[in-house]
């Protein structure tokens, strides 16, 4: 075989791997509850197909293939084990062994199910979004470790331990009964914009951490829409994710330099995810419930406005604020308010709703001092600002924004 | 708990030290600092003089080595260590993600000791 022809084959090997990886491990591990082992067969058969497909060709139906290969490789390792009883999970796995030809087989989807297991409620709530990146998405541990600013092997250990938890513990693999619901896919929207990484993407600054994640989430997101397309807060969530993601390039200036969005130029921002965004938001209003995701999501949608009318209309966003206050309390969404207030009816309101907030809740909350700093300096208390922006430069984490506040300051 | 914040900076920044503007880097460290007292979770620490400056000492047969330069020459330099208060280690690895020397140099998050302090000054 050429070169050209290999890496062809390689390629393959890579798409087939990122569109079906998370489908594969769910369906193995809704048979056998065992996360780790699932992993462990797909990662056998995605080396075996490395050596068989460049020499014999890429099969008919590549994901067939690999499940095939990968259901071998399980029963294979549970034989190895010499267990004097095979477990029951086990025996229902080779029980299911298709009987006509496995590579026509095709079987059904289990990630919905693998989602709600990695955001189940007896498993850390730390831990459902690395979870989630590794069983969904094949992310490895030292990646989502690094998202996370813990150690590649402490990430690993947590990892193995949660999967020993869900094998052992007798969590199911199973849709969650309509009462329990929206609590359960609550967990995973919050761990899918974990992922994502933005709390806050106004004039305080983009969180750093899990950034690099963000299009991971996106994609996470569109699984879960296709997986479950009825519910309005999942298309809330993608709108809101596209909304921010829109804005990726026009976030930094040719040099690195931090832009704050009101100052960003919208001809830098992406009409089609834009685009793409406005069409899940208008069809989540269509159910009629509205919830947190939507709200955050019509807020961005307000302010993608002004790539079209060429201004922001703060009393809205305003007003999308108090209502998401009322669902969700959280510094983030009261800092928002208080920032939005300030753009709409001068920086002493804005002043005024900051101070509603406990200072005992935002010592190390950067966004507020990011906000209050903007605030005091507007109304002209330059030793105020001065203060508040000192806390605000000295926590935070990107140096782009830390760059950007010490010049406001000066 | 108490946990050691150690610096390592670049050439540049030390460098930049020697301007007397205040210039960026050390306008950060400024705010850095004051954000740690205001937190109260400051404990010590002080910026160290840059490696050039070092002299290491190892006692070999009972006699004095003497060597010229720090102990382990890296591309990244020793700058300075901290010591803070901090109730966990996800706690002191958001201070260090904050500090300044954590973008173009590194800062490594060590847990003191303290059975051992206690083993040594009783």
């Amino acid at each position: 075989m050429s070169e050209n022809a290999q890496e062809g084959t390689h390629r393959t090997i890579e798409r087939v791997a990122r569109e079906s990886y998370g489908r594969l491990v769910a369906y193995l591990c809704a048979q056998t509850r065992d996360v780790a082992s699932a992993e462990d067969a797909l990662s056998n058969a995605l080396i075996s197909a490395l050596t068989t497909w460049p020499r014999d060709g890429v099969p008919h139906n590549p994901e067939a293939w690999l499940l095939t290969a990968a259901r071998h490789s399980l029963i294979d390792h549970i034989r190895h084990q010499q267990v004097a009883v095979a477990s029951e999970p086990t025996l229902v796995l080779l029980r299911s062994e298709p009987k006509d030809d496995p590579l026509s087989t095709e079987f059904p989807d289990e990630r919905l199910k693998l989602l709600f297991v990695c955001a189940h409620p007896a498993i850390d709530p730390a831990m459902h979004t690395p979870l989630m990146l590794q069983t969904v998405l094949a992310l490895d541990a030292e990646r989502i470790a690094h998202a996370f600013l813990i150690s590649p092997a402490t990430m690993g250990q947590r990892l193995v331990r949660v999967k020993t938890k869900i094998r052992d513990s007798g969590i199911q693999f199973e849709i969650p009964q309509e009462r329990e619901l929206p609590e359960r896919l609550d967990a995973v929207l919050e761990a899918i914009y974990a992922a994502f990484g933005i709390g806050w993407d106004d004039m305080a600054g983009v969180d750093q951490r899990g950034r690099d994640l963000a299009e991971e989430a996106i994609w996470l997101g569109r699984v879960l829409l296709e997986l479950i397309p009825t519910e309005p807060e999942v298309c809330g969530l993608l709108a809101l994710m596209l909304h921010c993601e829109a804005r990726r390039r026009a976030r930094r200036g040719e040099d690195g330099r931090y832009i704050p969005l009101s100052e960003q130029d919208s001809q830098f921002w992406s009409m089609t995810l834009i685009a793409e965004a406005e069409r899940h938001l208008a069809a989540a209003a269509t159910s009629g419930r509205m919830g947190r995701f939507q709200l955050e999501a019509a807020i961005q949608s307000v302010h993608a406005e002004r790539a079209r009318s060429g201004r922001t209309e703060w009393a809205a966003i305003a007003l999308f604020y108090e209502q998401l206050i009322r669902i969700s309390p959280t510094l983030g969404t009261r800092t928002g308010h208080a920032a939005a207030i300030g753009e709409a009816n001068g920086p002493a309101a804005g002043l005024a709703v900051l101070d509603g907030i406990d200072v005992n809740d935002v010592s190390t909350y950067q966004p507020y001092w990011a906000v209050r700093a903007h605030l005091l300096q507007q109304l002209g208390r330059t030793s105020d600002a001065a203060q508040a922006f000192d806390r605000a430069i000295g926590l935070a984490e990107d140096p782009a924004v830390r760059q950007f506040l010490l010049r406001r300051r000066a | 708990m108490q946990f050691a914040l150690v610096v390592y900076e670049s050439p540049e920044a030390f460098a930049a030290r020697n301007s007397n503007q205040i210039d960026s880097y050390t306008g950060a460290w400024q705010a850095y600092y004051q954000t740690l007292i205001e937190a109260g979770v400051y404990v010590g620490g002080a910026p160290l003089q840059a490696p050039e400056t070092g002299t290491t000492v190892r006692l070999k047969d009972g006699k004095r080595r003497v060597q010229d330069g720090p102990f382990a020459d890296t591309k990244e330099r020793l700058g300075g260590f901290m010591i803070l208060e901090l109730a966990s280690l996800d706690a002191a690895l958001d201070w260090a993600a904050r500090c300044p020397a954590a973008s173009g140099g590194a800062v490594e998050v060590r847990p003191v000791a303290p059975e051992f302090k206690r083993r040594i000054t009783g």
